[in-house]
């Protein structure tokens, strides 16, 4: 079923006005995490340049302060804006109310007491040293029954639809909802719980790394895209069987990667992540395709701010390819020789998780706050800014360490360049990035300024009402609201 | 498909497939790897770090520094030399058989040559070739042995002499292996600078050892103290910038010690089955973790008569 097939339906707004307080939740604090992390990413980003820069206290050192902003920004914003996202999909999809939203907003106050146990864990030394899994173990029960108690609501949202033909999102966003706890539970339990022995740990490491940060955001995150393009650019979406096909691809081949083809590991296992990586290449341009024939001719609809959703992404769905490609070019052995152990991997990962995921989830967030809360954003121009700062940022923080990552490699390649000459080559491109870092903190406080400028606008005044119907008539019920 | 339990299914299998590749499959080739004897002996290979050194990776973990520095020496292929290691008796054959294989060298040169032995007649060679080589100079009477070579830009480096294996890693946890190279390699770093003095140093001040080193100092590491009766001998020799004022000593805390003899047991070079090379006969080239780690406590307490760094590597 097509989202612009039919008009609106009678049951939006109810909706809407159901999702209302677990998407504030999650999505606001979602923002705040972001910020947090941009500002732990601003001040690594110093480092490179000048090591002194706040180097005096335990908590900022550069081995503390990157697990911290990296896991701020996975688990505090991917996770939580992909659940607020996919919540609302799901509802609005199956043209239906979220079923017990209650529990979507009591998982989202677990979600994000797990999240800041497990920083504040990382900045006082617990991080538990695989990428991608750094909050302490501590962390975790919180972090599972927060992600239980949305993902359940969800599940019984997606049972009760009133729709039975599924769209396209519905599958994207209903398989990433059980994506996570699996990759999760084997995680935790394989590296922390019950720690295996040897490189059998960084294989697991790797395994969940490329499962979360590759196949769950891109399984959330083109739902969104698919969802988002055909309503913004007022056309059906076009080629649905190849997004269908892409949806098969990136289940069965997505999860086969990640592993460098440096590992001390058994030779067949790079290889086999090689050939699954390299065959997500159709995935890539079956997404990219389907989602040009849709919204790439078509005019967005007028109107300066309805724009802006479209534009992020837009935003979103280019740089979804051009870090798929960054992917697979990283893994093919010939390349992988240069690019391994150098900064194209994180350029590569920040251009997926920045560039694609949160420019993604930005442009949900700017379409969906306003239906959810019947009310506008406060600031437009912030919200203008906001993009331009934002993709500005990404691209300037991604374009140069990807050229660092590439100088680096070919320069190590030859022992004659002293190991220092090398790291000086790539100064002026980690100054650029950051640059981008700045940008894009910059325009994350942009983003939560004006979600919370949102909130604030729909609360006050309820809160105003309520003090003064408490205070004048104190025989009205306190909970009638307008 | 319009059922979400066939979805759910699907989502199952597709994920339960790439579990069993990359999690039960490795886990049972490689989850259960014990030590064995080093090739060409019967010295057993890994050996578990001693405990400061197990200590100290908790330090390495907490702090991050696998963030920044890998522990993954990586090989491109193997190559043979020839090498010569006895002239035996017949020194005119040998002369005749070396100047054959290396067609380059006049005679007086050749003698020269053959006076400081062990050396490579012919080096990069194919197995066959090297064969042949060798069977050249062993006619002659002289013993030479095909030598097998891990060749890769990180061993020319000189960050190690075989790339790393599975089986370096089986007592870590967590394993270190790390995703990027801001800093030098590790897998390898007592064999390039085994000075205790120096890694303290280094931690305190990065700069001070290593010129424009992009290093964060780790002076959380150190505690600044009044001296009491005497001075520590562990106390800190630094330049008068660094010195702390008169009265005041720096000495490593205990995170610090345990961190350096963690550094000084990253060793892996020992000859192995699944990554043979051919290491010089005579005392053994290879020193296992113990021996290292165990140099590294003691040697930790001795840096106060650490003066300047003796054998500072050129790339550290």
């Amino acid at each position: 079923m097509n989202p612009t097939a039919s008009s609106e339906p009678a049951a939006a707004s109810a909706i809407d006005v159901s999702c209302r307080r677990p998407l504030l939740v999650l999505l606001l604090s979602a923002a705040a995490w972001l910020v947090i992390a941009s500002a732990f990413a601003l001040i690594c980003s110093i480092k490179f340049h000048s090591p002194d820069f706040l180097a005096g206290a335990a908590w900022l050192t550069y081995g503390r302060a990157h697990p911290a902003a990296s896991s701020a920004f996975l688990y505090g914003f991917c996770l939580q804006s992909g659940l607020g996202v996919s919540l609302w999909l799901l509802a609005r999809l199956g043209r239906t109310r979220l079923a017990h939203h209650w529990l979507a907003t009591a998982g989202a106050v677990f979600w994000n007491l797990g999240v800041t146990v497990g920083v504040f864990g990382v900045l006082a030394g617990d991080r538990t040293g695989f990428e991608a899994l750094e909050l302490p173990g501590y962390a975790t029960p919180m972090l599972f029954i927060g992600y239980a108690l949305t993902g359940i609501c969800g599940a019984l949202t997606f049972h009760q639809r009133q729709q039975q033909p599924l769209y396209v999102s519905q599958w994207f966003v209903f398989a990433a909802l059980f994506w996570f706890p699996w990759i999760y539970s084997t995680a935790q339990l394989l590296l922390v719980t019950f720690p295996v022995r040897g490189v059998m740990q960084s294989a697991i490491a790797w395994w969940y790394a490329n499962n979360l940060r590759v196949v769950w955001l891109w399984l959330a995150g083109l739902g969104a895209v698919f969802y988002l393009v055909p309503k913004l650019a007022r056309r059906e979406l076009q080629n649905r069987n190849l997004a269908l096909s892409a949806f098969w691809l990136i289940l069965l081949f997505g999860s086969w990667g990640g592993i460098p083809n440096s590992a001390p590991l058994p030779a067949w296992m790079p290889a086999l992540s090689t050939v699954g990586t390299v065959l997500t290449t159709v995935a890539l341009l079956a997404v990219s395709l389907s989602v040009w024939k849709t919204a790439g001719r078509g005019a967005g609809p007028p109107g300066a701010l309805e724009n802006l959703p479209l534009r992020f992404v837009r935003f979103g769905a280019l740089a979804f390819l051009v870090a798929g490609f960054m992917r697979v070019l990283g893994s093919i052995p010939p390349v992988s020789n240069v690019t391994d152990l150098t900064w194209f991997g994180p350029a590569t990962d920040q251009l997926n998780t920045y560039g694609f995921f949160a420019m993604v989830s930005f442009g949900a967030a700017y379409w969906i706050l306003p239906r959810v809360m019947g009310l506008d954003f406060p600031w437009a121009r912030l919200a203008r800014a906001h993009f331009w700062l934002a993709s500005l940022g990404v691209v300037l923080l991604a374009a140069p360490l990807a050229i660092a990552g590439v100088l680096e490699g070919l320069k190590l390649r030859n022992p004659d360049n002293a190991f220092m000459d090398v790291v000086k080559a790539t100064l002026p491109c980690l100054r650029l990035s950051t640059m981008g870092d700045l940008l894009m903190a910059l325009g994350h406080a942009a983003f939560l300024a004006n979600l919370a400028g949102l909130a604030a606008r729909f609360y006050l005044p309820r809160a105003a009402s309520l003090f003064s119907s408490l205070t004048l008539d104190l025989h009205k019920p306190a909970g009638a609201k307008p | 498909m319009n059922y979400g339990p066939l979805l759910f299914l699907a989502a199952f299998f597709a994920l339960a497939g790439s579990w069993f590749g990359f999690v039960l499959t490795p886990q049972a080739q490689v989850g259960r790897l014990q030590t064995t004897n080093m090739l060409g002996g019967a010295t057993l290979y890994p050996q578990a770090r001693p405990g400061l050194a197990r200590q100290g990776l908790e330090v390495y973990r907490a702090n991050g520094c696998a963030d920044c520095h890998s522990q993954q020496v990586r090989q491109s292929g193997t190559v043979c030399n020839a090498v010569l290691s006895e002239t035996g008796t017949n020194l005119p054959a040998v002369l005749a058989a070396l100047l054959k294989l290396k067609p380059a060298l006049s005679e007086p040169d050749a003698r020269q040559w053959l006076s400081t032995l062990p050396r490579p007649v012919l080096e990069g060679l194919k197995p066959a070739e090297a064969d042949a080589a060798v069977k050249v100079l062993n006619g002659a009477g002289a013993k030479a042995a095909v030598w097998i070579v891990p060749v890769g830009p990180d061993l020319a480096r000189g960050w190690g002499k075989r790339r790393n294996v599975a089986r370096d890693f089986i007592f870590d946890y967590p394993v270190a292996l790390g995703s990027q190279r801001i800093g030098p390699d590790l897998a390898n770093l007592s064999a390039r600078q085994p000075d205790a003095g120096w890694h303290l140093r280094h931690l305190y001040a990065p700069r001070l050892e290593v010129k424009d080193s992009a290093m964060p100092p780790y002076r959380f590491l150190f505690e600044r103290r009044k001296v009491e009766r005497s001075p520590s001998p562990d106390a800190m020799v630094l330049p008068p910038g660094l010195a702390p004022p008169p009265g005041h000593e720096i000495v490593p805390k205990p995170e610090a010690l345990a961190l350096v003899a963690y550094l000084l047991s990253l060793r892996a070079e020992a000859p192995l089955f699944e990554a043979p090379l051919s290491v010089a006969p005579g005392p053994p080239a290879v020193a296992p973790g113990p021996t290292a780690g165990a140099t590294a406590g003691a040697a930790a307490g001795t840096t106060s008569t650490n003066t300047a760094p003796t054998n500072a590597p050129a790339t550290p």
